[in-house]
C-alpha cells in the first residue's frame, strides 16, 4: 500500500464536485425543513432536474439555460407537493414518496431521446492569480461556477434565516405555525415558497450530476443522490453551514473511499459506506439529548387554519 | 373564496367514494399518458385492472400473485398504522424487513442441512426478532434522548442496506455458488422453505400472518384498551398523559410492533417468493408499505383493500409491458397518480369544501 | 357474471384472433435487468433482439420487460412471459438463475437460455461470452500505451467473472511492459453513473493514465475525456461517441448471433439444450475499432493477438502462470481449464492487494 500517491490537493477538488449536487439538493431541503414541511421527493425533484436540464442543454446548446430550465422544472414539479400537502392537506411522508415516484418515472419518459447523448458542459472559471496560486489554485479556484454558486448559496440562505424579516417569519412558521398564524403571517404561502425553493435547488443539484458530474443522461442516474442529501439535512441539524460541512463530508466518504482504494488500501467499503448514516444518528442523538431542539417543532405536522 | 372546514367526523360516504374516484381520475389522466406514448389508452388501462382478475390465459396465474405481492406489503403496513396512528412516524420499515431477513436467513443458514420440523419456526421467530431489534434502536433513543424517530429510522435503512451488500458477499455467501454473491436458495431446503400452503393459491406463511395481523389489528383498535391508548395519544397527546398512558411504553409498543412485523415479512419473502439473501433482495417493499397505509387510512381493512389495489397495479404493470410493451417508467408514473389522486381527493373525507367568505 | 362472460370472451376472441394471426410467428422474449437505456448491457441485450427481428422479419414477434429485479418479481416476470405464447426465453441476468429453472420446471415445452449462469435443464440452455479474451487485447493496449506505467481499474463485484477480466488484462500489459501496476477499484455496483465518475477520478488522481472498467455506464469516459491525456476501452457497447480518444478501443457484448441462431432453432425445430461459451472466434466479443490514438504497431499486434485468438492459436491463459502467493498454476504451455475459468477467485502473481469477499 502506498498512500503517497494520493494527492490531496486533488483529492479535495475532486470532493468539492462530487459534494455539489447533494450540498445543492440540501440546502433546498434544509429550507423547506424549516419552514415545517417534510418534502421526501428530493430524489423525484433531483432526477427531474437531471434529465429537463440536459434536454435543455443538448438542445440549445448552452448549459446556463440547461441549470436554470431545470430549477424552473423541479420547482414546477414541487408545487404538486405543494398542493397536495398544503391546500389539501395529504400527509407529508406519503406524498413525499408520491412524488419520487412520479419524478422517476417522467424523468425516463422524457429522457429516452437523449441516452447516448453528449451536451456542453459548464467550462472551469479562469480566476487568474488565484487559479494560478500553487496548490490552492487548483484546489479551490478552478472549479465551474456552480460550485462557488452553491456554496453562495449557503451563505444567502445563512443570512437570510438569521437576519432577514423573511427569515425570521419562515422560522417561525416552522417552529409554531398554529402561533404564526395568530400573528398574522399566511402559513400555507409562505410555505408555497419554500418548498418552491426546495424544488429549485434540487433541480440544480440533478442538473450539475447530468450536466457536470457524470456528465449525461442515463435513467435513473441520481442513484440515492436525494436520499443523501435528505440526511445531510438531519446531520446539520438545520442548519446552513453545517450543510455545507455535511455535505462536503457525505461526498467526501465516497471520494476518499475510492481513493484509499485506488492507492491499494484495503477498505472495509460497506462500513465506509454506512459510516455517514451512523454518524447522522449520532449527530442526532447528541443535540436531542442536549435538551436542544433539533428539528423545527412543527415538522411534518399539518397545518390547517381553523384546526 | 373556496375554503376547507374540518367534518367533525370523518364522511362515510366520501371514504367510500374517494378512492373510486382517485381510481377513475388515474385511468383518465393514465389514458392521456398512454395515448401520448402512442398505446392504446383502453387496452393499457383494460390490462393494468382489469387482466390480472379475468384474462383468461394470465388470470390463473396472476390471481394468486396479488396474494404475493401483496402480502408483504399488508404485513408492514399494518405494523407501521398502528404506529402512525399514535402519531410515531416510523419511515424505516425497509431497513427492519431487511435486517428480519437478515437474522432469519442467517439463523437457518448456521444450521445448514438440518431437516429439522422446528427449523423454520425457529427462523420465523429469528426474522421478527431482527426486524424489532433494528425498530428498538429509534425507539429507545426517541425515550431516552427525544431523538426524532422518523429520521433515525430512515437513516438504520441505508445501515441495514451497507450490512445486506456485505454480508450477501461473505458471511451468508453460498459457498456453491460459484463465487456469486447472494446465499443459499431456500427453495431448495425443504425445512427452511416457505413454500405455498395451497397449490396455485399464492398463499404462503406470509400471507397467512398478514390476514392474522388484519384482525389482530381490528382488534386491538376496536376492543382492546391498548389499541385506545394509542389512538388518544396519536390524536390527543396531552390528554393521553393525564389519562394515565405511559407514552414512553407507547413508543415501544409501537415501534417494536411495526419492526416485527416488518422483519417477519423480511423473513417470508427470503425464504419463499425470493429464494436467497442477494445484494439487492430488498426491492422497497418497506416504502411502498407507507404508501399502502396511507391508501389504506390506517384502518386495517382500508390496508387490505390498499395493499391488493398496490399489487395489482404492479402486476397489471408488468403484463402491459409485456403486451403492449408500454414502457417500464410510465408504470412507475402510473402508481404516482395514482397515490396523488388519491391522497388528493381524500381531503373530501376529512373536509368540507365551502364557497364564500369563510371565517379562516 | 352474464357481463364478465362477455367480456371474457371479448377477450379470448381477440386473444384467439391474434394467436391465430401468430400461428406460424415464433415469439421470442427477454427480461432485461436494467432499462433498455442503460448504453450498456441491457442496452446490447436489446440490440441483439432488435437484430433477430430485422434478421427474421415477419416471422418472429419479440417481446421483452426492463428493470425487472432480480428475485421474486423475476419468477413472475418469466412466467408471464411464458403463458404469454412466447417459444423461447432469454434471461439476461445472473440473478435470474433460480427463478429460470423453476418456471422452465413448468413448461416444459418452452425453450428458456439464461445467460451467464450454470444451471442446465432439458429445456434450459446456457450462454456466455468469453469476455477475458476482449481483456487480453485491451491489456497489451494499455501496457504499451501507458507512461506513468499505472492502470486502474474500475471493478464491480468481486465475482469470478470479473476476476477473470483483471487477470487477463494484467497478464498481457504485464507481458509487453514489466513495470507496470494495477490499481483496482471496486465500485460494488454495474451502474451508478456518479460513483463510476468518482472512481474513475480517484483512478486519474492517483496516476493512472489507463482507465479500464467493468461497470457498465460512460460515465468514466466522461471523466477521462475532462481529465486528458487518459485513455479507456468502451465496455459492454462500442462507446464510439468518446472516441478516438479517451476511448481507444472497446469490447462489445455481441448477442445478435447467438440469437438469431437460438430462434431460428426454435423455428426449425432444432432447438436442444447447449453451453455456449463463446469468444472472438464467433463475434460473439467483439473489439471494437482501435481508433488512431493508438500507434500503428501496437494496434497491429493486437490485431494479430486477436486473429491468434479467433483462430484458437493461442489461449489467454497459457502458462507459466503463478497465482498471487506464488504457488504454481498453470505449467508452461499448459491452458487453463474452462472449469478453473468458471470459479476463478484468486488474483494472478504481481497483483497487489486481496479478492475482498
Amino acid at each position: 500500500m502506498d498512500l503517497s500517491s494520493i494527492n490531496p490537493v486533488l483529492l479535495v477538488a475532486s470532493i468539492m464536485v462530487s459534494a455539489t449536487p447533494i450540498l445543492l439538493a440540501a440546502i433546498g431541503e434544509m429550507v423547506v425543513e424549516r419552514a415545517g414541511v417534510l418534502n421526501l421527493g428530493v430524489e423525484g425533484m433531483m432526477i427531474t432536474g437531471a434529465v429537463v436540464g440536459f434536454a435543455v442543454a443538448v438542445n440549445t446548446g448552452n448549459p446556463a439555460l440547461g441549470f436554470a430550465v431545470a430549477a424552473l422544472a423541479s420547482a414546477v414539479l414541487s408545487l404538486s407537493f405543494g398542493v397536495l400537502t398544503q391546500l389539501l392537506l395529504s400527509n407529508q411522508v406519503a406524498t413525499g414518496l408520491g412524488l419520487t415516484l412520479v419524478g422517476l418515472g417522467l424523468s425516463s419518459l422524457i429522457g429516452k431521446p437523449y441516452e447516448g447523448m453528449k451536451s456542453p458542459t459548464l467550462p472551469k472559471l479562469d480566476m487568474g492569480f488565484l487559479s494560478d496560486m500553487p496548490v490552492v489554485g487548483r484546489m479551490l479556484f478552478s472549479h465551474d461556477l456552480m460550485v462557488y454558486l452553491s456554496l453562495a448559496l449557503v451563505i444567502v440562505v445563512w443570512a437570510v434565516l438569521k437576519y432577514t424579516r423573511i427569515g425570521l417569519i419562515l422560522r417561525a412558521v416552522g417552529e409554531n405555525h398554529d402561533a404564526a398564524h395568530a400573528l398574522g403571517y399566511k402559513v400555507v404561502r409562505i410555505r408555497m415558497m419554500a418548498i418552491f425553493f426546495g424544488g429549485a435547488c434540487a433541480g440544480l443539484g440533478g442538473a450539475y450530476l447530468s450536466l457536470v458530474r457524470v456528465p449525461q443522461w442515463t435513467e435513473g442516474m441520481t442513484a440515492g443522490a436525494g436520499w443523501i442529501a435528505l440526511a445531510i439535512v438531519v446531520f446539520a441539524s438545520w442548519r446552513a453551514g453545517r450543510v455545507a460541512i455535511g455535505a462536503y463530508l457525505f461526498g467526501g466518504v465516497t471520494v476518499l473511499q475510492l481513493n484509499l482504494q485506488a492507492a491499494g488500501a484495503a477498505v472495509p467499503v460497506a462500513l465506509l459506506s454506512a459510516s455517514p448514516y451512523l454518524m447522522t444518528i449520532l449527530v442526532l442523538v447528541f443535540i436531542s439529548a442536549r435538551g436542544a431542539h433539533g428539528a423545527p417543532a412543527s415538522l411534518g405536522r399539518p397545518f390547517h387554519a381553523s384546526a | 373564496m373556496i375554503h376547507l372546514e374540518k367534518r367533525p367526523q370523518p364522511s362515510q360516504v366520501w371514504t367510500v367514494i374517494t378512492p373510486v374516484l382517485a381510481v377513475i381520475l388515474t385511468m383518465i389522466v393514465g389514458g392521456m399518458m398512454f395515448a401520448a406514448l402512442g398505446k392504446p389508452p383502453l387496452e393499457a388501462i383494460r390490462t393494468i385492472f382489469w387482466d390480472p382478475l379475468f384474462h383468461p390465459q394470465f388470470a390463473g396465474y396472476s390471481r394468486p400473485q396479488l396474494l404475493v405481492k401483496a402480502g408483504p406489503l399488508i404485513l408492514i403496513a399494518i405494523g407501521l398504522s398502528v404506529g402512525f396512528r399514535a402519531g410515531i412516524w416510523n419511515i424505516g420499515a425497509e431497513g427492519q424487513y431487511i435486517m428480519g431477513a437478515i437474522c432469519g436467513a442467517g439463523a437457518g443458514l448456521a444450521l445448514y442441512p438440518s431437516e429439522s420440523v422446528l427449523l423454520f419456526p425457529m427462523m420465523v421467530i429469528a426474522g421478527a426478532l431482527g426486524g424489532w431489534a433494528w425498530s428498538m434502536i429509534p425507539a429507545i433513543l426517541k425515550t431516552k434522548f427525544g431523538t426524532n424517530e422518523i429520521l433515525v429510522s430512515l437513516m438504520l435503512v441505508y445501515v441495514a442496506e451497507s450490512i445486506l451488500a456485505s454480508v450477501s458477499s461473505g458471511l451468508l455467501r453460498n459457498p456453491d455458488g460459484m463465487g456469486f454473491p447472494g446465499s443459499r436458495n431456500f427453495q431448495q431446503w425443504d425445512a427452511a422453505a416457505n413454500r405455498e400452503l395451497i397449490a396455485n393459491t399464492g398463499m404462503h406463511w406470509g400471507v397467512v400472518f398478514a390476514l392474522i395481523a388484519v384482525i389482530a389489528a381490528y382488534v386491538l383498535f376496536a376492543r382492546h384498551i391498548r389499541g385506545f391508548q394509542i389512538r388518544l395519544s396519536g390524536e390527543a397527546p396531552r390528554a393521553a398523559r393525564f389519562a394515565g398512558v405511559n407514552p414512553n411504553r407507547i413508543v415501544i409498543f409501537c415501534l417494536g410492533t411495526a419492526g416485527a412485523l416488518a422483519g417477519l415479512a423480511g423473513l417470508f419473502e427470503v425464504t419463499g417468493p425470493a429464494g436467497q439473501i442477494s445484494i439487492d433482495f430488498n426491492s422497497g417493499y418497506g416504502f411502498t408499505a407507507i404508501i399502502v397505509a396511507f391508501l389504506g387510512r390506517l384502518h386495517p381493512v382500508g390496508i387490505l383493500l390498499a395493499g391488493l389495489l398496490m399489487a395489482l397495479t404492479y402486476i397489471g404493470g408488468e403484463l402491459a409491458q409485456l403486451m403492449l410493451g408500454v414502457p417500464g417508467a410510465s408504470i412507475q408514473l402510473f402508481q404516482g397518480m395514482l397515490l396523488f389522486f388519491l391522497l388528493a381527493t381524500d381531503v373530501f373525507t376529512n373536509y368540507r369544501i365551502r364557497f364564500g367568505q369563510g371565517a379562516a | 357474471m352474464k357481463r364478465r362472460t362477455l367480456l371474457a370472451s371479448a377477450a379470448a376472441l381477440s386473444l384467439a384472433a391474434g394467436s391465430a394471426f401468430a400461428q406460424d410467428k415464433v415469439k421470442a422474449g427477454f427480461i432485461y435487468v436494467g432499462p433498455v437505456g442503460d448504453g450498456g448491457w441491457t442496452y446490447e441485450h436489446d440490440q441483439g433482439r432488435k437484430a433477430v427481428e430485422a434478421e427474421l422479419g415477419d416471422a418472429v414477434e419479440t417481446v421483452y420487460q426492463e428493470s425487472v429485479p432480480e428475485g421474486a418479481d423475476a419468477e413472475r416476470a418469466i412466467t408471464q412471459m411464458a403463458l404469454s405464447g412466447a417459444d423461447i426465453i432469454f434471461t439476461t441476468s445472473f440473478g435470474y438463475m433460480d427463478p429460470t429453472m423453476n418456471v422452465a420446471a413448468k413448461f416444459p415445452d418452452v425453450k428458456f437460455e439464461h445467460a451467464t449462469g450454470f444451471k442446465r435443464a432439458d429445456n434450459v440452455s446456457v450462454y456466455s461470452a468469453r469476455f477475458y479474451e476482449g481483456r487480453a487485447i485491451q491489456g497489451h493496449i494499455a501496457g504499451k500505451m501507458t507512461k506513468t506505467n499505472k492502470i486502474g481499474y474500475i471493478a464491480s463485484f468481486p465475482i469470478p467473472e470479473v476476476i477473470r477480466g483483471i487477470n487477463s488484462a494484467y497478464l498481457h500489459a504485464k507481458k509487453v511492459n514489466p513495470d507496470v501496476e494495477f490499481s483496482i477499484v471496486w465500485a460494488y455496483t454495474w451502474f451508478d453513473p456518479a460513483k463510476e465518475a468518482d472512481a474513475a477520478r480517484a483512478l486519474i488522481d492517483n496516476g493512472a493514465d489507463v482507465i479500464l472498467q467493468h461497470t457498465d455506464s460512460t460515465a468514466p469516459q466522461a471523466a477521462a475525456q475532462e481529465a486528458g491525456n487518459v485513455i479507456t476501452f468502451g465496455q459492454a457497447s462500442d462507446m464510439a461517441e468518446f472516441g478516438p480518444v479517451p476511448r481507444v478501443s472497446s469490447i462489445i457484448d455481441n448477442w445478435a448471433p447467438y440469437y438469431i441462431d437460438r430462434v431460428k432453432a426454435v423455428m426449425d425445430g432444432t432447438w436442444e439444450s447447449t453451453d455456449t461459451w463463446d469468444g472472438i472466434s464467433t463475434g460473439m466479443v467483439g473489439i471494437g475499432e482501435i481508433s488512431s490514438a493508438v500507434p500503428a504497431d501496437v494496434k497491429a499486434e493486437a490485431l494479430a493477438l486477436k486473429d491468434a485468438i479467433a483462430a484458437g492459436d493461442y489461449h489467454p491463459f497459457t502458462g507459466p502462470i503463478n497465482k498471487q502467493d506464488g504457488t504454481p498454476w498453470l505449467a508452461e504451455g499448459e491452458t487453463a481449464s474452462d472449469g478453473d475459468l468458471l470459479g476463478m477467485n484468486f488474483y494472478i502473481e504481481g497483483l497487489t492487494g486481496d479478492v475482498p469477499n
